[in-house]
């Protein structure tokens, strides 16, 4: 069991936790992910480990609840207990003196760019940081990247915020305008990795991504995150989670992504339901002023 | 029951196992095997002849001294029959469910020379059940402490054993499992119509009783190495367990319907994926489908019993050679076959193929023919010329095996490994090349059994007390 220590919204339906995991926050480097379960039912969430606080032994984990697991997960509160945290999992990113790296987060993608933007800084990168968001609201951890690049450039696809348009836009922008980038760190939405591949593809420049496959022990036990690179499977828990996007087979990852769909809609009913009991539980519970405690 | 002559006992027929009509239970998860009752244990407990040389213990890969338990259970000491059961077997409940008797204690069984083997196996089970059910406190023997402090990393049969062993011998026990429950492969692999999770949890209690501190959640290799480890243990035992699954290498793996049968067998056993949406891992919907599982080993079985247990309506094992080579237990094929699992034998997969969107529709299958025999003696499956079949199908499980698992050779340097990256011992002693670091399992042997896995770990307690003792002896 795992205390939370803080956990608060950043973004619509995104949600910022601080776990007590002494552990893990000592050994974990950037890159790497926990896999975590909500309860002692619960499915095995991979989520990338965006920070840690070594004096205060916490990790930080920012989860998009779209499915009904993360869903739970948001629910949860400061002072409650996550089930199981296990990790630190996967191989740490590549980091090296580059010259120019460039940090492409989409969405909830920032929050597994920024510890890797933050090591990339360290080791003496220009750091340029691009946070693509659907609308303002979508942009997260603008002040954090602040803190730990040197240009940060927000962009919205609906123009609500910084930047119109897409990240590639931006990139290629940057790219045009003469900018020597070296490196090129993407991680979002499958197309938003599949788009940023071809866009640096023809300058030639290194470019990495961090894939999120359906994934079940996180160990290599189960091959089930099997993605294809360079046209061979590899097992993204332990031989990833990045990889070289130019060799990266995003249709197939964007297929195997696709295979508990139909899974996922019923498991969100579920999940309402079950919360619509809950209320009406303790809604009822209050009108007869008896405790309730939840199972 | 006075005294009966060895003829006598000799005329006695072996009591065949209770067991779930083969129909229902084709779709429950609930166990096949319903186990003797106490009357039938102790009239096929007579039928041991009590042989002064017992061969049957030296096929026992953890010795477990046959004769004598069995003696207590025709004597109705059901109490005494478990307790001496267990001074060799920490999991006896357990390996009386999954040991493959037939090629070890039961294969040697003088009575088997002349008609069927005693069923070591199902008394096994039966003094082991009945102690569980029946004996409430079980006040463990606490040995004097050594002051000495023991890794074991992974809680699988082999670290299970292990541990069992050397915290009777006094150390200090400490367990640590990556994965969120205790049992390794009697948790995620094995099926609960065949290994009940209670019984592992019964077992794993058991353990926790005598002392035996267990850490879920902890991987060795990243979070904790095993150089870390060595600072603050005296000694360090890996049973990781093989879990790096094998696949096939033919075209159209990737297409969503292919598991591995570790990935399907662990969305079913360990997260429980049969009681979605409950459970909130997904399944494929294989109700009313068509699946295939590949290979002919227990695990196969596992799979393709499990997939009917989820509605499947036809479960087919592909198999490329006959049913006489097949690695799987006699037992589990024949319940195969009664639960109505198709086999098509001597065939092997040439290609997945799918639909537009990436969904498993079909394989292709080579239809093979026996020739000469290879090197391992058995004779080669080879193509016949032409004959290929397509058959429709939803799912796929891949179940031919598995490589080592890569986190311990690839954080810890020091550690010799072969080029399949099994760690390398010495098979007497269980000693690794690092000194106080002893393995033992699938992590050494390759993929194995569970009994062949706990004698590693019996065998390395035993080495690692005799190193503890005497450090310098190394």
């Amino acid at each position: 069991m795992n205390k939370i220590i803080e956990a608060r919204f950043i973004g619509p339906d995104v949600k910022l936790f601080r776990i007590e995991a002494p552990k893990i926050a000592e050994k974990r480097k950037a890159g790497q992910f926990v896999i975590i379960r909500v309860n002692d039912t619960g499915e095995r969430l991979p989520l990338t480990i965006a920070d840690s606080d070594t004096s205060a032994g916490t990790i930080t984990i920012i989860v998009q609840g779209i499915g009904a697991s993360t869903k739970m997960l948001n629910t949860l509160n400061a002072g409650d207990y996550i089930h199981d945290v296990v990790g630190p999992l996967g191989k740490a990113s590549h980091i090296e003196n580059f010259g120019t790296a460039v940090s492409i987060g989409g969405g909830v993608g920032t929050a597994i760019a920024f510890p890797t933007a933050k090591a990339l800084k360290e080791a003496g990168n220009h750091v340029i940081s691009i946070i693509g968001g659907r609308s303002k609201e979508f942009v997260i951890l603008e002040e954090e990247m602040k803190q730990v690049a040197d240009e940060v450039y927000p962009t919205t696809d609906d123009g609500s915020y910084g930047y119109h348009g897409f990240v590639t836009q931006k990139l290629e922008e940057l790219l045009k305008s003469g900018r020597k980038i070296d490196f090129v760190l993407a991680i979002g939405p499958i197309p938003m990795m599949a788009a940023v591949a071809k866009t640096t593809q023809p300058y030639n420049i290194q470019t990495v991504v961090s894939l999120n496959p359906v994934m079940v022990d996180g160990t290599g036990m189960c091959g089930g995150c099997r993605a294809y690179v360079d046209n061979k499977p590899v097992f993204v828990c332990v031989d990833g989670p990045e990889f070289d996007a130019h060799k990266v087979d995003f249709k197939i990852l964007m297929q195997r992504n696709k295979m508990y769909l139909p899974q996922e809609k019923e498991s969100i009913e579920h999940f309402n339901h079950v919360c619509n009991y809950d209320k009406m539980y303790d809604a009822e519970a209050k009108k007869t002023n008896h405790e309730v405690t939840h199972g | 029951m006075a005294d009966l002559t060895t003829k006598e006992r000799y005329k006695i027929e072996r009591h065949s196992m209770p067991e779930q009509d083969a129909l229902a239970r084709s779709r429950n998860f609930e166990e096949v095997n319903l186990g003797y009752t106490f009357e039938i244990a102790m009239e096929e407990a007579e039928r041991c002849i009590r042989c002064k040389n017992p061969v049957c213990v030296a096929g026992c890969p953890v010795a477990v001294k046959i004769p004598d338990f069995i003696k207590m259970i025709a004597e109705g000491k059901f109490e005494e029959a478990a307790s001496i059961l267990k001074e060799d077997n920490a999991l006896p409940a357990v390996c009386g469910r999954v040991c493959p008797q037939e090629e070890q204690c039961e294969a040697v069984c003088v009575v088997g020379k002349k008609g069927r083997p005693v069923a070591i196996g199902y008394l096994e089970r039966f003094a082991a059940d009945w102690e569980r059910n029946n004996v409430k406190i079980i006040e463990p023997k606490i040995p004097a402490k050594t002051g000495k402090k023991v890794a074991v990393v992974g809680g699988g049969p082999a670290g299970l054993s292990c541990a069992g062993d050397l915290i009777q011998l006094g150390h200090e026990v400490t367990v640590f499992e990556a994965l969120h429950e205790i049992g390794g492969v009697l948790i995620y692999g094995i099926p609960e119509f065949r290994l009940p999770k209670e019984i592992v949890k019964a077992e794993v209690e058991s353990l926790s009783k005598l002392g035996v501190n267990f850490v879920t959640n902890y991987v060795i290799g990243l979070t904790e190495t095993i150089e870390e480890l060595k600072a603050r243990f005296d000694a360090i035992f890996i049973g990781v367990g093989a879990g790096l699954p094998y696949f096939l290498n033919i075209p159209g793996e990737q297409l969503n319907g292919v598991y591995s049968a570790n990935e399907f067998l662990t969305r079913v056993n360990l997260m429980k994926a049969y009681d979605f949406p409950n459970n909130p891992t997904p399944m494929l919907d294989v109700v009313g489908k068509t699946v295939a599982v590949f290979g002919g080993g227990n695990t196969a079985m596992d799979a393709v019993r499990t997939s009917l247990r989820l509605g499947a309506e036809r479960a087919i094992i592909c198999y490329r050679r006959t049913e006489q080579e097949m690695p799987a237990r006699v037992e589990e094929i024949h319940h195969a076959k009664e639960e109505g699992v198709e086999f098509k034998l001597l065939v092997a997969p040439l290609e997945f193929i799918g639909d537009e969107d990436g969904w498993l529709r079909k394989v292709k299958l080579q239809q093979m023919e026996l020739g000469e025999p290879d090197s391992s003696g058995r004779r080669r499956p080879v193509p016949i010329d032409g004959a290929i079949e397509t058959i429709d199908i939803t799912a796929a499980i891949i179940a031919i095996g598995n490589g080592s698992n890569p986190i311990i050779s690839q954080t810890t340097p020091e550690l010799i490994v072969n080029k399949w990256g099994n760690i390398i011992v010495n098979e007497g002693n269980m000693k690794t090349n690092m000194m106080g670091v002893f393995a033992g399992g699938d992590i050494v042997t390759g993929g194995a059994t569970v009994i062949l896995a706990m004698g590693a770990g019996r065998t390395a307690a035993k080495a690692i007390d005799d190193f503890l003792k005497n450090p310098e002896s190394w």
